[in-house]
């Protein structure tokens, strides 16, 4: 079992193991190293143990496989690295060796990853059922009145201590808000698609509206297909890879990607693995040049407004101060820091704060406050302190994932001045409302 | 070694707690190895006190059993000093990183071995002060690490290395027994400089668990430039010429084209790649010393065949300069698998003939070379870009490294500047210090540690 030759580590070009040559750059950005101060928990020391496991002189043991999935993914290693060491690479064929060695045990483990993985993010029309039975869970005060008389308590702890964290299903969804074509009142100068995400149509579709509004005030037409799949990031980064594959062809058969100027997405940890198809389909002969051209025409909304030179708007957007938490994978993933910067700072009357340790993983990371729910809570904490001493009143972050974490954050900390989580492009879309309100 | 290691690391966790010891193979492997290349060696247990009381606990009980121990702080050194040893425990001193006091009226900080270099001159910067030794690994190095291995830095030409800031320590003997050496006192001639004798001895002499260190007022005005040339023999005579105009800057910083491709590949931030040598000059101290040194530097450098000079427009862009060259080293493992750091210092006369020695060596053996470092102080880090898989190379590797060392005594050099002997620097010192110096320092080290506990097999056998 452990021996397995067909271990990604093993197959893996063993100069992506040799380009790490440990010099601790990576050490202080690490947010579990500087939790625990153990090299195990860094990413050099990760990388040792992804090594030796190619080289044979370790077997790859449970140990292991919780290291892998202690790593929160947060990428702030690869900013740091001035080797240029592919993490994402090295991690994900980790974390996908550590599924197929099955060394973590059976049970429960494996039936939520089969729910999830398997069935749920691979049918979108079923993941927007659940969607609909758990918003009328919640607007029919069930969910309040399950709380109230403790009735929780019939739930495994695990689940029960999770459940507070359920998020809030939106009125609507993102089809239910967005024509499948919507085009400028003004000149069409662009063609783009949207992608809506998961957790984002269901829980963020307001934040879809208002990219879609964004779009249409500078220009660009927007496609929007009703039904849309999971980018598969999820199934990347836990060790699924033949998912992530599966779902990335279906992603390029829903577009026709010629007749797009851009492929739009508005959540950083989608957006990170998007803009990568064409490595994870270089093998197959049917997709691999259309996965190529597919990652040129991904853009992040805030990447491609600011590339189009959008337009400023001329009122205010309501708030009056903010601070930027970057999400991972925009900020470390994409590289894209400044961009949703410029934004912020292009609406009048809007006084933006930088928020210290701005690029420090909030906890969230994809689904890591679920499986880790401990170190999740350390690194909220951290953030919402950080959030605090800027007395913003609100933080605005553009991932939904780091969306709900700021939101649970928050209500932790009632005192704080800040009670509010937004997006760079929900504050855009309320600036270009207000001039049609109240124009100059 | 008459104890199992199984009992040893039981005796250990009542000392310490469970949770502060390490044994299994997925927590040793991660502790095998520090920032030098192709070393690397499981110890038997690593173990994390959390006090000078718990390091001595720790030495008696290693001593009681024979047990060899390896120091480390954050695992950055470039000499291999604290790669473990087969059968050692690692006392691992991150855990120690309390900064104990800022004495302002006396410009002394006293810290805890484990706080991070950085954070040192954070905290002098409250007041007003400034901790000048800035090593590459200065975000995650230690104080304590610094210390041990003498650490230098881009500001050495100016002021000087870690040595010349320590002004007392804490230092657990390989007895066990805790020794206080020094005071905050600017003269102190009491008996011979004991301090003097653990800053930089690598970890065989003793354990520095508190460091008491000196401060200067923080500089009020800094500028950066940039200085580009053609060939490197320009650049090291500007060097020349500018420390002949009596001017020293803080900063005289080199980096060959292969470097400049490495960094600006990492950090891009506007580095010219398409030059063969680029020198990074910053002057600090008072704002019209500053404005007419850095003035001067610019024509001497003009005069000496820079094709162009750039000055820095504020001080965060010299910052971002100076953080870029910083990840020299690191940058320049994207181009091969394995990078090979060398750290040979000359006198500053003789910087030309040196550079000049190392490309003819990388042509001769048909190597790729890096070369990049500390042009106002003589020390060089010619970098070997290799695979260490590559038999071949590796043995063109070695012989063009002994003609390297050769070279760099005959000019009145040394093997290492900056980083320390430990293991990667160790074939050479007695070519360096002749039989009778070479033998004073195995006279000292086993008069202190004759049961040859820390850190043996470093420095020398």
């Amino acid at each position: 079992m452990a021996a397995n030759k067909n271990m990604l580590l093993k197959k893996l070009d063993y100069s992506i193991l040799q380009q790490c040559m440990h010099c601790g750059m990576c050490l202080p950005t690490c947010p579990t190293y500087m939790e625990t101060k153990r090299e195990r928990n860094s990413p050099r020391g990760r990388i040792s143990l992804m090594r030796a496991i190619a080289d044979d002189e370790m077997e790859l043991s449970a140990s292991f496989a919780d290291e892998m999935y202690y790593c929160l993914g947060c990428l702030a290693c690869v900013t740091a690295c001035p080797a240029g060491v592919d993490y994402v690479e090295l991690f994900e064929s980790a974390r996908a060796d550590a599924e197929s060695s099955e060394v973590q045990g059976h049970g429960m483990r494996d039936f939520w990853r089969w729910l999830t993985l398997e069935v749920l993010f691979m049918r979108p029309r079923l993941l927007r059922s659940l969607g609909m039975v758990l918003r009328w869970y919640q607007q029919m005060g069930l969910e309040h009145m399950v709380r109230k008389l403790k009735l929780t308590m019939i739930l495994p702890k695990k689940l029960r201590d999770l459940e507070p964290q359920t998020p809030q299903m939106a009125r609507s969804f993102s089809n239910e808000l967005i024509d499948e074509i919507e085009s400028p009142t003004g000149s069409k100068k662009y063609r783009v698609a949207l992608l809506t995400g998961c957790v984002q149509d269901l829980v963020f579709s307001n934040i879809n509206r208002d990219t879609v509004d964004v779009l249409l005030a500078n220009g660009c037409e927007v496609v929007t297909p009703s039904v849309q799949y999971c980018c598969g990031s999820l199934h990347g980064h836990n060790g699924a890879p033949h998912l992530a594959r599966e779902l990335a062809r279906r992603q390029l058969d829903m577009f026709d990607v010629g007749s797009l100027d851009a492929i739009i997405t508005n959540a950083g940890g989608c957006g990170s693995h998007l803009k990568h198809y064409g490595h994870l389909l270089q093998d197959d002969a049917v997709y691999a040049g259309r996965a190529a051209q597919w990652d040129a025409k991904v853009k992040d909304i805030h990447e491609w407004l600011v590339e189009i030179g959008f337009r400023k708007p001329t009122s205010g957007c309501g708030t009056v101060s903010a601070t930027y938490h970057e999400s991972c994978h925009l900020c470390h993933g994409q590289k894209i820091t400044s961009q949703p910067r410029s934004i912020l700072s292009s609406i009048p009357g809007l006084k933006v704060t930088e928020l210290p340790e701005s690029n420090w993983c909030c906890g969230s990371a994809g689904i890591y406050n679920i499986t880790q729910p401990e170190q999740s809570a350390k690194l909220l904490k951290r953030k919402v302190e950080h959030i605090d001493s800027t007395s913003a009143e609100t933080v605005v972050t553009s991932n939904p994932g780091c969306h709900m974490q700021l939101v649970n954050g928050l209500l932790s900390k009632p005192e704080s001045s800040c009670h509010k989580v937004s997006q760079p492009v929900t504050l855009l879309a309320e600036a270009y409302r207000n001039e049609v309100s109240s124009p100059l | 070694m008459a104890i199992a290691a199984s009992e040893f690391i039981d005796q250990l966790g009542k000392l310490l707690g469970d949770t502060e010891v390490l044994s299994e193979a997925e927590d040793l492997i991660p502790y095998s190895f520090d920032g030098t290349a192709a070393l690397k060696q499981k110890p038997w247990c690593v173990v994390f006190p959390r006090s000078t009381d718990e390091v001595a606990a720790c030495v008696q009980l290693a001593a009681k059993h024979q047990v060899s121990i390896v120091t480390r702080g954050s695992g950055t050194g470039l000499s291999g000093g604290s790669v473990p040893l087969t059968g050692s425990m690692v006392l691992c001193l991150v855990k120690l990183d309390r900064i104990i006091e800022v004495d302002a009226e006396n410009l002394t900080l006293r810290a805890q071995c484990g706080v991070i270099t950085k954070e040192i001159d954070d905290a002098a910067a409250k007041h007003g002060l400034f901790y000048p030794p800035d090593p590459g690994s200065m975000k995650i190095s230690t104080i304590g690490g610094n210390v041990a291995e003498n650490s230098g830095g881009l500001r050495g030409l100016k002021y000087g290395v870690t040595r010349d800031y320590v002004m007392g320590m804490t230092v657990v003997l390989p007895s066990g027994e805790v020794v206080w050496l020094g005071n905050k006192c600017v003269k102190d001639v009491a008996g011979y400089s004991l301090k003097d004798l653990f800053v930089g001895s690598e970890g065989t002499l003793g354990i520095i668990t508190e460091v008491l260190l000196k401060l200067l007022p923080r500089p009020m005005a800094r500028r950066t430039m940039l200085a580009m040339y053609d060939t490197m023999e320009e650049a090291a005579e500007t060097v020349s010429a500018i420390i002949a105009a009596k001017i020293i800057p803080c900063t005289l910083e080199f980096l060959d084209q292969m470097t400049l491709k490495c960094v600006e590949d990492y950090s891009k931030i506007g580095l010219p790649t398409d030059v063969a040598a680029l020198l990074l000059m910053e002057t600090d101290g008072h704002p019209a010393a500053v404005e007419d040194e850095a003035n001067r530097m610019l024509d001497i450098a003009k005069k000496h065949g820079a094709r162009e000079v750039k000055m820095a427009k504020d001080d965060a862009e010299g910052a971002r300069l100076a953080a870029a060259r910083r990840n020299a080293f690191s940058a320049l493992a994207r181009m091969k698998p394995t990078t090979i750091l060398e750290d040979v210092t000359v006198p500053r006369s003789e910087l030309v003939k040196m550079v000049r020695f190392i490309r003819e060596t990388a042509e001769k053996h048909k190597l790729l070379i890096g070369t990049f470092g500390h042009m106002g102080d003589g020390n060089l880090h010619p970098t070997f870009l290799t695979n260490e898989k590559d038999t071949e190379e590796m043995h063109r590797v070695e012989i063009a490294l002994g003609e390297i060392v050769d070279k760099t005594l005959e000019l009145g050099g040394t093997v290492t500047g900056e980083h320390g002997v430990g293991l990667a620097k160790k074939a050479f010192l007695r070519q360096q210090f002749g039989e009778g110096s070479y033998q004073l320092l195995r006279t000292i080290k086993f008069a202190l540690d004759p049961q040859k506990l820390l850190n043996p097999g470093k420095i020398f056998d």
